[in-house]
């Protein structure tokens, strides 16, 4: 139907103009058509590397090669504010076991982690479960519990840094008015870790309760039936068929939201700018809220150290490997607990 | 029946309170942002909009470069989103239909390249955009977000599922070459998703707040960026950080309320085999 005009058969029809001899030779048509068929093989043959090649190279380019990078810079003194980065070898890391902030942050990072994520995923789990029936307004309750996750970190952090305000927060004056005195959030371990948990949490539970939904919607129905007639609770078939059959699911949140728990930056440095003019990098005064990817952002790009900083980033990639490994492995073994 | 019944005020009353405290906090930035900063010291609060808003709006211009920021986000957002269409169709389309050598390698690679966390070789990419004088222009924003992992996985699933292979067999047979079939078989059929695709980019692209903080200068900056200047000022302006916060913000929200039933859609999509 749609023939390219270029090597099509009416060659072979002699026009008025041509030479008469060409059109009693078989040979031009032939050519032409073997030429097309090369093109032909060329065209599907090289088509699908030149097209997903955009893709393979930017991310080589941005990608892949910084990250490569990182391991050879981290092996240098390497400052941006000094033309000589001598080689220095395994110096950076020796100095880093050493560095009491970088284990401060370690620390902070698997705390405001383990706080943010296991209450969140397990909420997302519960709302799925009740999204997950003939509801009305169904679609108006997905889109409001996604709204947070369509707000900008900044925005979430702003606001709730407003929210957890000492002096004029809503959150202290009803505290106050409850009875329970005010917090100073900001200030404590404990209280500046539970504020920004409470952020990641708000932004990102309705996402996970979305996808759990999602894969709750390819569970048969017909099992729910049978465990209701059984007499099987709401909350039991929860725990006891949907759980079990939404693993691979399961395991997938698992997996990224703990490797969102190990990078979260933006919230405390922008909850340490918030309170504290000069605290942002340190993530407040006392360094009560740095993370790993916080102290890397401080040492990368505030003091310039960046082999010093490329060190911390790699000891932050073993770090995520170890810790979604761990977790990796306990949800799987969840399975033999959760099988009716 | 009557058990259905009484099971259902109690989810009601749950997901209602689960949309109050998901909504409650943007709004009380409109709030906060509608009134004068004595009003936030009263109490009780101010639950309800005042007259302050265009003031405040007018002050979050004069305090910032904002205009220039929302400028540079629109067209940082809207030239990645095209560019993540564009090339996540085009590698989506091989993956999902065409035959040739390493694809199940290639497609694992795209996959697991997903689950690296970019932000640790920020370093190097940040000492690769002063090599290429980048740093302080939207190139250094633009350039390494063109195209992505979950854009390209994203595709290949749509088109393997909802591109039919006889369709691109006839236009093979009719003699279309590849590039054609792409331009007339395959970008039509691939629309949907990747109208998706596209909002779902341009949020995130609008929203991105780290990289463009590191790369960019505070007189040349995104939303996101000018916002943070504009909330961790020396003197603690409340309304004038959250009136920022409702300008970078509401244009997202009211996309997002307009369609959010199809990019809920998407996501949901975009999970399932994840």
């Amino acid at each position: 139907m749609a023939t390219p005009p270029g090597g099509s058969v009416r060659t072979v029809t002699p026009s008025p103009g041509g030479p008469p001899a060409a059109s009693h030779t078989p040979a031009p048509p032939k050519t032409a058509a073997g030429r097309r068929s090369r093109l032909h093989r060329l065209d599907r043959q090289a088509s699908p590397y030149a097209y997903v090649a955009p893709f393979f190279l930017l991310f080589a380019a941005f990608g892949i090669f910084p990250l490569i990078y990182t391991a050879w810079v981290s092996l240098h003194d390497w400052n941006l504010l000094s033309s000589d980065n001598p080689f220095i070898g395994l110096d950076n890391y020796t100095a880093l076991f050493a560095d009491g902030y970088f284990w401060n942050a370690a620390f902070n990072t698997l705390s405001i982690g383990v706080l943010s994520a296991v209450p969140q995923l397990l909420l997302a789990l519960v709302l799925a479960h009740l999204l997950n029936r003939p509801l009305r307004a169904q679609t108006l309750f997905r889109i409001t519990l996604l709204l947070p996750n369509v707000t900008s970190v900044v925005a979430v952090v702003v606001i709730f840094s407003q929210l957890f305000g000492r002096d004029f927060g809503l959150i202290n004056m009803v505290l106050d008015w409850l009875g329970f005195g005010r917090i100073n959030w900001q200030a404590g371990v404990a209280s500046s870790h539970v504020a920004i948990a409470v952020m990641i949490m708000w932004r990102w539970a309705g996402y996970n309760a979305l996808i759990y939904l999602a894969a709750m919607q390819a569970v048969p129905k017909e099992i729910y039936e049978a465990a209701t007639l059984d007499g099987a609770s709401s909350f039991k078939q929860l725990w006891g068929i949907t759980l079990p059959m939404i693993r691979p699911t399961v395991i997938f949140t698992v997996i990224v939201t703990t490797i969102g728990s190990m990078q979260i930056i933006a919230e405390p440095l922008l909850f340490g700018a918030q309170v504290s003019n000069g605290a942002a990098a340190t993530g407040g005064t006392d360094r009560q809220f740095q993370t790993l990817a916080l102290y890397l952002y401080e040492k990368g790009f505030r003091s310039f150290e960046f082999g010093y900083a490329s060190a911390a980033a790699w000891m932050m990639f073993l770090l995520v490997v170890v810790v979604v490994g761990f977790n990796y492995l306990v949800v799987r073994r969840m399975r033999g607990g959760l099988d009716v | 029946m009557f058990r259905a019944l009484r099971g259902h005020p109690l989810t009601y009353l749950t997901l209602v309170a689960v949309a109050f405290f998901s909504a409650f906090p943007v709004y009380w930035s409109v709030i906060v942002a509608s009134h004068d900063n004595a009003a936030l010291a009263e109490v009780p609060p101010p639950l309800l909009p005042g007259g302050n808003f265009f003031a405040n709006v007018q002050r979050v211009f004069d305090t910032a470069p904002f205009a220039l920021a929302l400028l540079n986000s629109f067209v940082v957002a809207g030239t990645i989103t095209v560019s993540v269409m564009f090339f996540s169709t085009l590698a989506g389309f091989a993956f999902a239909k065409l035959r040739f050598r390493g694809r199940n390698a290639l497609l694992l690679m795209t996959v697991v390249t997903m689950m690296v966390p970019t932000q640790l070789g920020i370093i190097p990419l940040y000492m690769l955009m002063i090599k290429l004088e980048w740093t302080g222009t939207m190139y250094a924003v633009i350039v390494p977000a063109l195209v992505n992992a979950f854009g390209v996985f994203f595709m290949t699933q749509y088109l393997s599922r909802a591109l039919p292979t006889e369709l691109l067999e006839a236009g093979r047979i009719d003699g279309c070459s590849t590039a054609r079939l792409f331009w007339h078989v395959v970008l039509p059929a691939a629309r949907p998703a990747a109208a998706v695709l596209g909002m779902l980019t341009f949020m995130t692209a609008w929203n991105d707040y780290f990289w463009p903080l590191v790369v960019l200068t505070p007189d040349n900056p995104t939303v996101q960026v000018a916002l943070s200047q504009l909330a961790s000022g020396y003197v603690r302006d409340f309304t004038l950080g959250l009136t920022g916060t409702a300008v970078a913000t509401l244009p997202l929200v009211l996309i997002f309320v307009l369609l959010g039933k199809q990019i809920i859609g998407g996501i949901m999509q975009g999970a399932v085999k994840g």
